[in-house]
């Protein structure tokens, strides 16, 4: 029916095959180019979206329209009997015992059975030969719910008689919490809370609120499965974790892990987002039910409901001074609404509990972090995970403990500030630098930008710098300004015992006469430059100029997640070690062939630079086209960073954590006080990570970071209904993204200061300004206006009491 | 229905149309041309932004059906759209589609997209890739081609211009810094070939 100019028996977008050539040197430390850049530019990279396949069909998800019910029944009747439908499925039709996925506790229905627990449920499958057609044939499907109470907060969670979320509970966690409706508690108890409460000159309590924050990540859930000859099946998505995904698919289709081939399609953004299952269990029962290829795309208004948000929470804080400035003890108490299924909860209260002091010392805490079960949609990895949250309320707690001190909120931090050497309240020692109070300084003593830019001399004002921009809402009559600091701190990596590996194989030939590494990892490119980061660290290792990063796919073992800031260090680690294990092999074979020539080859240390084996003090040995010759070396190894240990259940002490990041902000900000608009006019980042292997990506990420935290600060939040715990924006009309208008300009200010335990000294860079970022807006804002502002975002009524 | 229009210079048509498909949809699915991308279907992000007879829309907003007759230019063909517009002394005018002849002498490119190794790109794009203004990159051909159309009529944009230009494009990885870099970047370059 269709022109299709693409005749393709294979997936016509089948991932990328990345090559390099060997203009530049491109070894770590340079801003290197994204090797898939010139792809991104001209269309020509292959998204999950953009898949397609000679006689596919098209997936559709039918999502439940309330947030709890039982459900009576499914009638698919006229759905199946429509022209074009090949497949409706149901929870009846699912192939195995195993109904329910989830990355740590298995909770999540594939499709709901008997009850829904959150609005935008998976409930039943349809595949179709057009897009159109599977949305008319779900919208026949016939269900009947008998509506159930909702559980939306902590009083309606805990409430005696409360429906239980979760019924007969058999995870790991429900032998510690208080109550079934809580996912999981971390209490961190260290010296006394109460005793040094008494020390204090001041005490100051607080509570803050923090709104659902959505990734929106532009690309959306998407994915091609296609049913292969013996019985298993090809899938190609955008995902942060290939591996993780073939766990929790291979058993729900009842096949072995083998028979489930998984490549990475493009990825359009990530930001925790995609660390959950979406769409790719539903494409694969549809594909094996059809025995066609089915594709499957969400659009913005699935794709709110296709992923789990970042946490909401309450938290409840408490810190106390001397009068000299000095933190005598903090208490917290932090609430985070996880929804309906688990999904990462409990790592994100490990994260929130453990950094809730923030990047301080404080020898007396009293802290307790949980996160609740709801109907709310289910909540999980958002960048900063945990952290972001607490660094919200901490810091606001620290200018007003500064205020009331009469300290500069500044000088203030500096004087707590924790540096090497410092314990966590789970006692654990931070042994690698901690440059708090020096971020704090540089931020500080950036020049502030000009006031008023608005007025040009002589000139009307120009609207588009003022709060409300082209809407000329003001021409600076109202408007105000105002400065703010935070600083932030963020683990890197895997925490509490995590087994956070992964495995890189590296092959060294040589090919058309020059010698080529290849790289192949299941590492996922989400954008933020891994693979420019793997072709870098290969050269580096290996003085070739030309590597190619293959495909990511299950073909090679397990690269971990692209999450929690850790791939350039764990992936990145693994290719250093993978590649130094090549260059030892390589070295064996030069020996080898040409040992007997030159006594350096057994004495010298060898380093392998421009195509050439060559000593330490610069001799050139051999050439590696001579070395190899026809041989090819190929490794494929694991690598894991310092293991971790779990957070005691009761104290909370333990060394739970591999890294941390540092991070400081400062915002200037001018409020339309009349109406409460917010325009941000700077946003200054200095951030330690420990060694840029590509500089200009680091910036990058430190601006998006920021970005994100602006976002959350002035707009962003997925809005609930608390009588219905239905959602009331699922589209970019309603959630707002910062535009280009709402982003200021970034000036960031790169420190490097080694890590010694890390590869190359690099610290995770991704997470950290995420954090800080939007308690700075949000001190500017209430140093402009006067206000508390206790809760994020904010909006214009909270700026003008209305 | 048959929709005749013109992609890129090339004379297209497509088949078995439905009224309600739009011309994103006809683009990525029938025409092979995915480039322009399918982020909120809505007419918010611009990641789907194209030019339709030389001005800018969201593609995901247009029915296929509208453009009957019509050029329609994507990030596929930005290179050699500006390249044209180059050899033909600019276009201020605002009529900047490819004429007839031109569609007729524009041939596909041997261009081998897995190695990433092919033909010249235009200088937005390759200001984009230099200043590091793609990370995921999905927002980044309907910048492409807002920033492209931008730097036509506005050879010196002042930060605010960039500002105001791509306002309708959403990018959630950037923050956008390295793409205001990307713009002035191709526009100093573009003075500097004058």
């Amino acid at each position: 029916m269709a022109l299709h100019p693409r005749v393709a028996a294979a997936p016509a977008g089948t991932p990328t095959n990345i090559s390099q050539g060997s203009k530049t040197k491109g070894g770590i430390g340079e801003s290197t180019l994204r090797p898939d850049g010139t792809l991104k530019v001209t269309g020509e990279f292959a998204y999950s979206s953009d898949m397609w396949h000679e006689d596919m069909l098209w997936g559709h998800t039918l999502r439940s329209t309330v947030a709890h019910a039982e459900i009576k029944s499914i009638d698919i009747g006229e759905a199946v009997a429509m022209p074009g439908v090949y497949a409706v499925l149901t929870y009846d039709d699912l192939p195995t015992e195993v109904k329910n996925y989830g990355l740590e506790i298995q909770d999540t229905p594939v499709l709901a059975h008997g009850r829904v627990r959150h609005h935008g449920e998976p409930v039943a499958l349809v595949a179709a030969d057009h897009p159109e057609t599977a949305r008319r044939a779900a919208a026949k499907i016939k269900i009947e719910y008998v509506e159930l109470p909702v559980i939306t907060d902590e009083a309606s969670a805990t409430a005696p008689g409360a429906i239980l979320i979760h019924e007969g509970r058999d995870d790991h966690h429900i032998g510690h919490v208080p109550h079934p409706n809580i996912v999981h508690r971390q209490p961190i108890i260290r010296g006394d809370a109460d005793e040094a409460a008494g020390r204090a000159d001041v005490i100051v309590k607080g509570e803050y609120t923090f709104g659902m924050q959505d990734q929106a990540f532009l690309g959306p859930e998407s994915g091609l499965a296609v049913p292969s000859e013996d019985g298993g099946v090809e899938l190609y998505v955008a995902t942060q974790w290939l591996h993780s995904d073939l766990r929790q698919i291979a058993p729900v289709l009842g096949l072995p892990e083998d028979k489930v081939r998984m490549t990475l399609s493009g990825v359009g953004g990530a930001f925790g987002g995609r660390e959950d299952l979406s769409m790719q269990i539903h494409a694969c029962l549809l594909a094996l039910r059809t025995g066609k290829p089915v594709k499957i795309v969400y659009n913005r208004f699935e794709s709110f409901f296709g992923h789990v948000h970042r946490h909401p929470a309450k938290l409840y804080y408490e810190h106390g001074a001397t009068k000299d400035g000095k933190l005598t003890h903090m208490k917290c108490r932090i609430v985070l609404d996880g929804g309906a299924y688990a999904s990462a909860s409990p790592a994100v209260v490990g994260n929130a509990a453990s950094l809730s002091v923030g990047p301080y010392v404080i020898d007396d805490v009293d802290i307790e972090a949980l996160a609740l079960y709801s109907n709310n949609p289910p909540c999980g990895a958002m960048r900063g995970f945990g952290a972001v949250q607490a660094c919200f309320a901490y810091e606001a707690q620290m200018d007003k403990v500064a205020a009331k001190l009469g300290i500069d909120p500044v000088e203030f931090r500096q004087l707590n500030a924790m540096e090497q050497g410092a314990l966590l309240p789970t006692g654990q020692t931070v042994d690698s630098p901690a440059p708090v109070a020096e971020l704090l300084r540089r931020v500080k003593a950036r020049p502030l930008p000009p006031e008023q830019q608005w007025l040009a001399a002589g000139e009307e004002a120009d609207v588009r710098a003022l709060p409300g921009g082209l809407s000329n809402t003001t021409h600076g009559e109202g408007v105000v300004r105002g400065v703010g600091y935070a600083v932030g701190i963020k683990n890197v990596g895997f925490s509490e015992g995590f087994d956070d590996y992964s495995t890189a194989r590296v092959r060294m030939e040589v090919v058309g006469g020059e010698p080529v590494a290849t790289v192949h990892t299941a590492m996922a490119e989400v954008g933020q430059g891994g693979v420019t980061v793997h072709a870098q660290i290969a050269r580096t290792e290996l003085g070739v100029t030309q590597v190619t990063i293959q495909p990511a796919d299950t073909q090679v073992g397990s690269a971990g997640s692209t999450s929690a800031s850790r791939q350039t260090y764990v992936t990145g680690g693994a290719v250093k070690h993978t590649c130094e294990n090549v260059r030892e092999k390589v070295l064996e074979i030069g020996r080898r062939k040409f040992g007997s020539y030159h006594p350096a080859w057994a004495t010298a240390e060898l380093l392998l630079e421009g195509g050439k084996v060559v000593t330490d003090g610069g001799e050139v040995l051999a050439d590696l086209v001579d070395v190899l010759e026809d041989e090819a070396v190929d490794l494929e190894l694991e690598w894991r960073h310092r293991p971790t240990e779990a957070f005691d259940l009761h104290t909370g002490q333990g060394n739970g954590h591999v890294q941390y990041s540092f991070a400081a902000h400062r915002a200037v900000v001018e409020v339309d006080t009349e109406l409460g608009l917010v325009k941000v006019i700077e946003l200054a980042c200095a951030q330690d990570v420990g060694k840029a292997l590509n500089p200009l990506s680091v910036v990058g990420q430190i601006q998006g970071g920021t970005t994100q935290g602006l976002g959350v600060a002035v707009m962003e939040e997925i809005i609930i209904d608390p009588k219905t715990a239905k959602v009331r924006n699922p589209s970019f009309t309603d959630y707002l993204i910062p535009t280009i208008l709402d982003t200021p300009t970034i000036p960031v200010d790169v420190l490097e200061l080694a890590d010694d335990h890390a590869p190359y000294g690099l610290r995770g860079v991704g997470e950290a300004p995420t954090l800080s970022s939007t308690p700075a807006v949000l001190a500017a804002i209430r140093n402009a206006t006067g206000l508390e502002l206790n809760r994020t975002p904010v909006r214009p009524e909270h700026l003008t009491g209305t | 229905m048959r929709v005749n229009f013109t992609v890129n210079g090339r004379q297209q048509e497509a088949d078995d149309v439905w009224e309600g498909e739009s011309l994103l949809y006809v683009l990525r699915e029938r025409m092979g041309l995915p480039g322009s991308k399918n982020a909120c279907e809505q007419g918010e992000c611009g990641s789907c932004t194209v030019r339709l007879d030389g001005v800018l829309v969201c593609s995901c907003l247009v029915a296929a059906g509208q453009v009957e007759g019509r050029e329609v230019v994507t990030v596929e063909g930005l290179a050699d759209y500006a390249k044209q517009r180059a050899e033909h002394g600019g276009c201020a005018t605002g009529a900047c589609g490819t004429t007839l002849d031109q569609a007729k002498q524009w041939e596909a490119r041997p261009s081998d997209g897995r190695t990433g190794e092919q033909s010249e790109l235009s200088p937005i794009q390759q200001a984009f890739i230099d200043a590091g203004a793609v990370q995921c990159g999905f927002c980044t051909p309907g910048l492409l081609v807002a920033a492209d159309e931008l730097l036509e009529r506005n050879a010196e944009p002042s930060d605010a211009d960039i500002r105001e230009a791509l306002s309708g494009n959403l990018c959630r990885c950037t923050g956008y810094e390295k793409i205001l870099d990307a713009v002035r970047l191709a526009a100093a370059r573009q003075e500097e070939a004058v």
